[in-house]
């Protein structure tokens, strides 16, 4: 065990996964010499040489599509996209030929490749550091789509990334880089440094791809959340007194659907919430779930509770940012409906 | 693996100087000053291709302009081109430490580039439109766009004319020919050439200018903007900036095989030519060439600005992690206020005295605006926009959904 910050979670687990297997390259826009511009993978270049960790030209299209062509050759890329707000010009190598690419061709060729990219807001980024794109891959049928919310998980479900055969897109909550947060952004920065989820694991343990986990057991009420958003609910948790069972789901594609299940039927109700605009975003789907698999334990109507449905303000920031005085409403709310 | 061939290795451009090593220059050929001639604005882009390599150059070492490419300015209109620059300068100086004070999120200077935007803007006519990227606000200090408005959008504040919706410096004037920056690298290129085609479209005589860093020219856009330029003869002028780094990552990356990024233009047919970013008046004529050629339906023009980013990438970014410290001291174009300063004093039309009050005006012009915009507010300080504004503006007429939402908020 050691206290890492998830950025150096994530650093360790490039080292495990390049040492233990010589397929594995890592690339991207500064990744090489600099090390990323969040430092994700600092000092790679120079333990594992420049043909295995190198500079990529700006060109998200073409970072995606070379690590297509490299994984169709038998490579396991590990790319980054400096932040998910700049995956767009990648997305059709993505969608049309990443998640394809096995079906298409029978599995005559796969594309075994982890796409990274910091996501979400917090950090003052304005329209262009801010978004929350998950539901633009949830929707793509043949990708993984990851999101941990602390060190500890975050090497292990990059770990478990890179063996993965099928691509999988890998958020990282760029505001957890350095330590959780809560929404409280008046109070003090807490680091990783003293946090139970800031240790972790020596080694190659992996986190399953497609297993939740329970951050907070309660009775009264599930809230699903994921990446930011789990501190937030159990911000609000505390501060209102709800007894809420909190589910970090961690993996959204292939999603834990037990987890869920069996928590709703427990608590009766559900909160969704997830940093994203609201219309189409991934807690419709989580509702659908729900409804289709929970209706006749449901008490009460379930509650979303998200970004809204503008671009991501620079000024308004806090009054964007689901923080935990709506989710803390919404908890108030579910449990007198 | 056949047995008459060697294992491939994969070529991976590095530059020539990182931390601790010193910066060496030598291999970077600059022509003398005067010594690239003029073509006339109706040459056949083939027949100049060797100013794709070469470096069009005014201001000699003595301070002197020389050859075909000098003569374009007066020397009123030289000394306000140096006052712009020498304004842009300030106003970066004191939104970098307005930044590190906390008064905004984040700031992105020009620091040695400033000759680029600065002496471009006065090729352009009104009604032309600029399609920038986050480093040309000199287009905007020379259309005297007014300081205030710049700053109580750095500082997000009540009179933001953004509303605090964009980030600082992301600009937006369509009345100062000034397209609003989006801050994706890359895709206003291309939209650069789609205003100019609607120009000619509409039968107009307006232009287009279209903006982008050395680093983003890998981007897919770059190539999309040259093949639409090249086919529709679109009247605009593609500016490459290249001022040698892309946030850590060296021109070489993004430049690949080729010699220079003005020779990306050859394959497309288009005009192409480099110019030394850090000579005003070289900028400013090889703008005024290629704007001329734009405006008289001859073709788009690539221009390739040489210089150098002399400071940090933005605020987020602290360069001596991944160069030498001492390669902007090194860099052989020298610096732009310097050079035109000299030039000034050589022809006896400034002087160091001047020069050392008109630094202080400014500065002093710059600290009243400053003080002015921060009497309204800043993002630390607050009175920033409502809200509500995060709301508007998404759409014309706000759909029923984001009123329900507004109302959800308590906006
Ligand atoms: C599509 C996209 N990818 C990545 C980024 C992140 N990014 C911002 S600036 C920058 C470097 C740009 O370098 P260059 O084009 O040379 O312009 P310069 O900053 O040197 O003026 C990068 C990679 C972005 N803004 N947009
Ligand atoms: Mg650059």
């Amino acid at each position: 065990m050691a206290q890492m910050t998830m950025i150096e979670a994530i650093r360790e687990a490039h080292d495990v996964a390049m040492a233990a297997d010589e397929r594995v390259v890592v690339y991207g826009e500064d990744v090489g010499y600099f090390g990323g511009v969040f430092r994700c993978t600092a000092g790679l270049q120079e333990k594992y040489g420049k043909s295995r960790c190198f500079d990529a030209p700006i060109n998200e299209a073409g970072i995606v599509g070379t690590a297509i062509g490299m994984a169709a050759y038998g490579l396991k890329p590990v790319i980054e996209i400096q932040f998910a707000d700049y995956v767009y010009p990648a997305y059709d190598q993505i969608v049309s030929e990443a998640a394809r690419l096995r079906h298409r061709s029978n599995a005559d060729f796969t594309c075994p490749i982890v796409i990274r990219m910091p996501t979400g807001g917090g950090i003052f980024g304005g329209q262009t550091h801010s978004q929350s794109p998950e539901a633009l891959f949830t929707h793509v049928s043949g990708l993984k789509v990851v999101m941990p919310s602390n060190p500890r998980d975050a090497k292990g479900l990059l770990l478990a990334s890179i063996a993965d055969p099928d691509p999988v897109i890998f958020f990282e909550p760029k505001r957890l880089y350095n330590g959780p947060f809560d929404g409280h952004h008046d109070r003090p920065i807490v680091s990783w440094k003293k946090h139970p989820l800031g240790e972790v694991p020596d080694g190659d343990d992996i986190v399953p791809l497609g297993k939740a986990a329970l951050r907070r057991e309660g009775n009264d009420v599930t809230v699903l959340a994921y990446g930011t958003m789990v501190y937030v609910a159990e911000a609000a948790a505390e501060a209102t007194g709800v007894d809420a069972e909190i589910l970090d789901l961690r993996t959204l594609l292939p999603l834990d659907l037990d987890a869920i299940v069996d928590s709703v039927r427990k608590t009766g109700r559900c909160v969704i919430v997830h940093e994203a605009t609201r219309t189409s975003g991934f807690g419709a789907e989580l509702m659908s779930l729900v409804q289709e698999a929970c209706f006749y334990h449901l008490e009460a109507p379930m509650i979303r509770v998200t970004g809204w449905d503008t671009p991501y303000p620079h000024a308004q920031e806090w009054e964007y940012f689901p923080g935990p005085g709506r989710v803390g409403e919404a908890l108030k709310k579910v449990m007198e409906d | 693996m056949s047995d008459d061939v060697s294992p491939l290795s994969l070529n991976v451009p590095e530059p020539g100087c990182r931390p601790g090593d010193s910066p060496d220059f030598s291999d970077f050929e600059i022509p003398r000053a005067g010594s690239v001639p003029r073509p006339a604005v109706d040459v056949d882009p083939d027949e100049i291709r060797d100013m794709a390599f070469s470096i069009v150059r005014v201001l000699n070492k003595n301070g002197e302009a020389v050859g075909d490419w000098a003569g374009a300015l007066s020397t009123e209109e030289l000394r306000e081109g140096l006052r712009h620059m020498m304004t842009l300068r300030t106003f970066d100086a004191r939104m970098m430490n307005a930044q590190r004070q906390g008064k905004t999120s984040f700031y992105m200077q020009h620091l040695g580039e400033e000759a680029v935007s600065c002496a471009f803007s006065r090729a352009m006519q009104p009604g032309d439109m600029n399609f920038p990227t986050y480093r040309q606000a000199g287009l905007l200090i020379a259309r005297d766009y007014p300081m205030l408005t710049m700053m109580n959008q750095i500082y997000s504040n009540a009179e933001d004319p953004l509303h605090g919706r964009q980030l600082p410096i992301m600009y937006s004037s369509k009345e100062h020919g000034f397209f609003s920056i989006s801050g994706n690298l890359g895709t206003q290129f291309v939209q650069s050439v789609g205003w100019a085609m609607a120009s000619a479209i509409s039968g107009d005589t307006r232009i287009a200018a279209g903006w982008i860093g050395d680093g983003s020219t890998a981007e897919s856009d770059f190539h999309a903007a040259m093949v639409f330029a090249s086919t529709y003869k679109a009247p605009v002028v593609l500016n490459i900036v290249n001022n040698q780094w892309a946030i850590s990552t060296f021109q070489g990356i993004a430049r690949g095989g080729v010699g220079t990024f003005a020779a990306r233009g050859h394959g497309f047919g288009i005009a192409s030519i480099r110019v030394d970013g850090n000579d005003y008046l070289a900028v400013h004529s090889v703008a005024k060439w290629a704007c001329e050629r734009a405006r008289r339906g001859l073709g788009p023009t690539l221009i390739e600005h040489v210089t150098y980013r002399a400071g940090g990438h933005s605020t987020s970014d602290d360069p001596s992690a991944y160069r030498s410290k001492s390669e902007a001291a090194a860099w052989p174009l020298g610096d732009p206020i310097e050079r035109l300063k000299q030039h000034l004093i050589t022809i006896g039309e400034w002087s160091e005295e001047r020069h050392k009050q008109a630094e202080a005006e400014i500065l002093d012009q710059v600290v009243t605006v400053q003080k002015e915009a921060e009497a309204v507010g800043t993002l630390a300080a607050g009175k920033t926009p409502s809200p509500r504004d995060m709301f508007e503006g998404v759409y014309e007429t706000m759909p029923s959904h984001l009123i329900r939402q507004r109302q959800e908020a308590g906006f």
